[in-house]
């Protein structure tokens, strides 16, 4: 049997070991370091008529710049719109205009979706905490299948023979 | 001649049911209020050495061999579609939410689940467990439950081990010998894992499979044959029942966890 001291020393380099692994794992794989540096935001809403397939945490940005995440999507009773909720962290875009536009992109012709973030012209008034981006200020995904329809259609209605006039 | 048989399948079912109640309860026993780990520290310190350390070199390698193949792997099939930049984010997410728990798991039922029976049973086959209950100690509390602590601990450990050395080697192939960036590499790695999600379910499965494992192991030590092929017997069906066990608990628990997307 190995001596009780040297048995001691190996069982606490094992479990060091371990803990390097689930630090290793939580900053190097997972990036948790950044999530924890990221917690101060503000949370703002935008209203869509459809959001195609946006999930809770897709990227939010503004030209290109990851500023912040879904948070969380429900349907408004009422008017049957889609209410995202979005999380903008503080240091990356502490002032966003209050006419902010905001549409839903696709990352490539496949991707996931993403909301990208237009800024205004209001350099007066800022959007805060709980501000809501109005439908009229949102462009709704951009859904492939109704375009070929559209476009289908279109080339059905140019190839009908046409009308007297 | 019916009825023998119908009593024959009876004498089963009631065996099984038994067998059933006695792991039950072993694991119960060893679980709630069996172990003072202030007094039995030093037992359990031995027998995470036994367990866990000793367990480290098999789990090392194997790990650096499973990260090194699936880099090459992926590789070969992700730059065909020229998105070998994603090899990462394939490594990281099949490792930390399958293969590193079950592999590690199988690993340790062969290399740590045969040995803990084969000890037990040996114990048993020469009466060292009666002849400690007619000194008044309890094997329950002095063999079984720091083994069965020492495998719950090291479980976790060996499989959060496995899994870094594995995303090391796939690294180690993947970027250094075949060229993927360096920065694509970590940062889809970084995006696409998620700590709660991902890797904290892969703990709580390997936590699962080290009860399991270590359950089963003491179960048929204990409940062995007692002579040489007894023991034989009961390091074989360790091995296979809890193969069988980690595999099918595996399908659940995912299930469960990454079920509804």
């Amino acid at each position: 049997m190995v001596k009780m001291k040297t048995l001691e020393i190996t069982v606490g380099a094992f479990m060091i070991a371990g803990i390097a692994a689930l630090l290793m794992l939580a900053v190097e794989v997972s990036g948790l370091s950044h999530i924890c540096k990221e917690e101060s935001g503000y949370q703002i809403k935008a209203e869509f008529t459809n959001i195609g397939g946006l999930k809770v945490r897709a990227k939010v940005s503004v030209a290109g710049v990851v500023v912040g995440r879904v948070t969380h999507i429900q349907l408004d009773p009422e008017s049957f719109n889609a209410i995202v909720n979005i999380k903008i962290i503080e240091q990356r875009a502490p002032n966003l205009p209050l006419d902010t536009k905001a549409s839903i992109l696709t990352s490539g012709l496949l991707g996931d979706n993403y909301i990208g973030l237009t800024p205004g012209f209001n350099d007066q008034a800022f959007l805060k905490q709980g501000d809501l981006i109005e439908v009229s200020n949102t462009d709704s995904a951009f859904l492939l299948e109704q375009l070929i329809s559209k476009f289908v259609a279109g080339q059905a209605s140019s190839n009908a023979p046409p009308s007297k006039h | 001649m019916i009825m023998s048989q119908v009593q024959g399948l009876g004498r089963i079912g009631i065996e099984v049911c038994r067998d059933a109640g006695v792991a039950f309860f072993l694991l119960l026993t060893s679980l709630i209020g069996r172990f003072n780990f202030v007094k039995g520290f030093k037992r359990l310190v031995e027998q995470l050495y036994f367990v866990g350390v000793l367990s480290l070199v098999i789990i090392v390698l194997s790990g650096t061999f499973i990260g090194m193949v699936l880099g090459l792997q992926g590789y070969t099939i992700l730059v065909r579609f020229g998105a070998e930049q994603a090899l990462g984010q394939l490594i990281a997410l099949s490792l930390v939410r399958e293969l590193g728990p079950v592999i590690g798991a199988l690993l340790f039922a062969g290399r740590a689940g045969s040995a803990l029976t084969a000890q037990i049973a040996l114990m048993k086959t020469t009466e060292q467990l009666s002849s400690m209950e007619m000194m008044g100690v309890d094997p329950l509390r002095r063999v079984i439950a720091p083994r069965f602590w020492a495998g719950q601990i090291s479980m976790p450990v060996l499989t959060l081990i496995f899994n870094a050395v594995a995303i090391l080697g796939g690294y180690m192939v993947g970027v250094e010998w075949l060229g993927v960036d360096n920065g694509a590499f970590w940062s889809n790695m970084q995006s696409a894992v998620n700590f709660k999600e991902d890797i904290v379910n892969g703990i709580i499965k390997s936590l699962v499979f080290g009860t399991v494992v270590t359950w089963i192991a003491l179960y048929q030590g204990l409940h062995c044959v007692p002579n040489s092929e007894g023991i034989g017997r009961a390091t074989t069906r360790t091995v296979v029942y809890s193969s069988l066990a980690i595999l099918g608990l595996d399908f659940f628990l995912t299930a469960v966890m990454f079920g509804e997307i």
